[in-house]
C-alpha cells in the first residue's frame, strides 16, 4: 500500500452554492512523500485540502460526493473518511491528519501549553510524558533551541516564523500520519520560509505530506508529486519533475510558464 | 476655500468639545468642593442613622455585586451562544437586537417593571428586588460586549483548535474565550460601573434603609437612593452627607471605569 490517502472522484459543494467547487477530483497522497497542489487562486486546492481532514464540517451544509480513503493503522485496508458521522471519530481523524494554516495560529497560552493542550485532549495526562513529547516535538520542528528557556512564556510573543514552527510542533506532537499544509509560508519572510521548507523535507521521513502552495518554485523544490488544479478540476497529476519539465496538458504548461494565473 | 472650511469646522468642533468638558469639569469641581468638606472617618464607620454612610455603601456594593455574580455567567453564556453556536439564524439576530434595545432601555422602566412583578405581589421592598432590577440592566451589556469580543477572535484560531482534535466545546472554552478574556473582563467592569451608580431601578425595589443590613430579603440600604433622599432633607448636615455620598459614588464609578479602560488597553499592546 503505497498510498496513505486516496481522493477518488470527489465532488464538493459549499453550503448554499449552486455550482460544485470541486468536480470529480482524484488525488493520491503517497506514503512518506510530499505531494504539492498548485493552481491559480480559486481553483479549489485549499477546498480539497480542507476536505481531507473534514475541517469543512465545522460549518454545516456542505456536501461531499465520492471517496476519500485513509489507510488504516493495520496498513492493509482503507476507511472512507466521508463515512464518518460521529463527532468523536472526526476528532480522531483530525488527530491522524494534522493541518497547518496559512497564518500562524498560536493559542492564547504558553509555548508549553500550546503543544500539551492537544496531547491532553488525546488522553496523555502524565506530566513527565507531556514534557518529553513537548521537547521532542519542538526539536523536530527546529524550535527547541530558541524556545527551551521560555516555555512558560505566552506563545504570541514568538516571531511569525517561530509561531508557524510552533504550530508544526503542535501538529506533530500528536503523531499524525498525514500533515496537510495550507500555504504555510505565504505569510512569512524568505528566511523563515527556508526554515519551514527544510523542515518539510525532513518531516517526509516520518509523515506523508500534502501541501498547497501559490509558489511554484516552492512546489518544485520540496515536492515529489504535484497536482495542477484549475476551476475545481484536477487537470494533471504526476511526478513533480514531469509536471515542471514535460507537462502533458497545455493548461499545465501555460500555468507553470507563467502565461496565466 | 477648502482650507477655510477646514478651519471653521475645526473651530466649531473644538468649541463643542470645550463646552462638554467645561460642564464635566464644573460637575466634578462642585462635587469635590461640596463633598470633600464632609469627608471624615465617621462617614465610613457609622451607619446612616448615626450620620455616616457605611451601611448604604456596603448595601450598594452588595446589591451590585450579587447582580454581577449572577449576570456574569448568564451574560457570557448568552454571548457565547450568539457568536459560537447561533450562526446567522433569525433567533440569533432577534436576541442580538433585543439586547441592543434592552441596553438603551430607561432604567426607571426596569425599576417599575420589577416593582410590578416582585414588590407589589410580595408587598414590600427587598434587596433581592433591587438585585433583580440591576441584573436586568447589566445582562444585555455583558451579552453584547462578549458577543463583540468573540467576533474579534480570528476564525483561523477556531479552525486550528478543531484541527488538533479539540471539540467545539473545548475550542470555545479553552481557546476562543481565553483569547477574548481581557475584552470580556472590560465589558464586565463597565457593566458593573453602569449599574453601581443607578438610582431609578432601586427607588421602588430595594428602597433604602438607615440601618445596617446584609439581609437581602428585606428593605435594603442603598447609597444612590439615600443620596436622593438626603438631598431633599431640611437638615443641612444631612444635605452635606448627601454631597459626600455623591462624591464617593462618582469617585467609585470613575475608578472602575478607569480600571476597565486600563485592562482593555493592556490587551491591545
Amino acid at each position: 500500500m503505497k498510498n496513505m490517502m486516496e481522493v477518488k472522484g470527489l465532488t464538493f459543494t459549499y453550503s448554499g452554492a449552486n455550482e460544485a467547487s470541486l468536480v470529480d477530483v482524484t488525488l493520491p497522497v503517497e506514503k512518506n512523500k510530499v505531494t504539492a497542489l498548485i493552481g491559480p487562486s480559486g481553483c479549489g486546492k485549499s477546498t480539497l485540502l480542507r476536505g481531507m481532514n473534514r475541517i469543512h464540517d465545522l460549518y454545516p451544509g456542505h456536501t461531499y460526493e465520492g471517496v476519500i480513503n485513509l489507510l488504516n493503522t493495520d496498513g492493509k485496508s482503507y476507511t472512507n473518511i466521508l463515512d464518518i458521522k460521529k463527532e468523536a471519530e472526526l476528532i480522531r481523524l483530525r488527530q491522524r491528519v494534522g493541518m497547518i494554516f496559512q497564518k500562524p495560529t498560536p493559542f492564547p497560552m504558553t509555548i508549553f501549553e500550546n503543544i500539551a493542550y492537544g496531547l491532553r485532549l488525546s488522553g496523555i495526562k502524565n506530566k513527565a510524558d507531556l514534557k518529553d513529547i513537548v521537547e521532542q516535538s519542538l526539536r523536530d520542528a527546529a524550535l527547541w533551541n530558541e524556545a527551551k528557556d521560555r516555555l512558560d512564556h505566552d506563545a504570541r510573543g514568538l516571531s511569525g516564523g517561530q509561531q508557524q514552527r510552533l504550530c508544526i510542533a503542535r501538529a506533530i506532537a500528536l503523531k499524525p500520519e498525514v500533515i496537510l499544509f495550507d500555504e504555510p509560508t505565504s505569510a512569512l519572510d524568505p528566511i523563515s520560509t527556508l526554515a519551514i521548507e527544510e523542515m518539510i523535507s525532513v518531516l517526509r521521513e516520518k509523515y506523508s505530506i500534502c501541501i498547497v502552495t501559490h509558489n511554484m518554485q516552492q512546489a518544485a523544490r520540496i515536492s515529489d508529486f504535484t497536482g495542477f488544479m484549475y476551476l475545481g478540476e484536477m487537470i494533471e497529476y504526476d511526478q513533480t519533475d514531469t509536471i515542471f519539465m514535460k507537462p502533458s496538458k497545455k493548461q499545465t504548461e501555460d500555468y507553470i510558464s507563467g502565461r496565466f494565473g | 476655500m477648502r482650507l477655510i472650511l477646514n478651519r471653521i469646522f475645526l473651530i466649531f468642533s473644538t468649541f463643542a468639545a470645550l463646552v462638554g468638558l467645561f460642564f464635566l469639569g464644573w460637575i466634578l469641581f462642585t462635587l469635590c468642593v461640596k463633598g470633600l468638606s464632609g469627608l471624615s472617618l465617621d462617614v465610613f464607620t457609622k451607619d446612616l442613622i448615626n450620620g455616616g454612610l457605611r451601611n448604604v455603601i456596603v448595601g450598594q456594593m452588595m446589591m451590585s455585586g450579587v447582580a454581577t455574580m449572577i449576570g456574569i455567567p448568564v451574560g457570557i453564556l448568552a454571548g457565547i451562544y450568539l457568536q459560537e453556536y447561533g450562526g446567522n439564524s433569525k433567533t440569533t439576530e432577534f436576541i442580538r437586537d433585543l439586547s441592543d434595545v434592552m441596553m438603551s432601555a430607561p432604567s426607571i422602566v426596569v425599576g417599575t417593571f420589577v416593582y410590578a412583578i416582585v414588590v407589589v405581589p410580595t408587598g414590600h421592598t427587598t434587596g433581592w428586588a433591587g438585585v433583580l432590577a440591576l441584573f436586568i440592566l447589566m445582562v444585555p451589556i455583558i451579552v453584547r460586549t462578549t458577543d463583540d469580543m468573540l467576533k474579534l477572535v480570528p476564525i483561523e484560531l477556531r479552525e486550528a483548535g478543531i484541527a488538533i482534535g479539540a471539540s467545539k466545546y473545548h475550542v470555545t472554552m479553552n481557546i476562543v474565550v481565553r483569547y477574548a478574556k481581557a475584552g470580556i473582563l472590560t465589558g464586565i467592569l463597565l457593566a458593573f460601573a453602569r449599574v453601581v451608580g443607578e438610582t431609578a431601578p432601586l427607588i421602588y425595589t430595594s428602597g433604602s434603609s438607615e440601618f445596617w443590613s446584609t439581609d437581602l430579603t428585606d428593605t435594603f440600604p442603598s447609597l444612590t437612593v439615600s443620596i436622593y433622599n438626603l438631598a431633599t432633607m431640611p437638615d443641612d448636615n444631612l444635605v452635606q452627607l448627601g454631597w459626600t455620598g455623591a462624591f464617593l459614588l462618582t469617585a467609585m464609578v470613575l475608578i472602575i471605569n478607569l480600571l476597565g479602560r486600563y485592562s482593555g488597553k493592556k490587551k491591545r499592546s
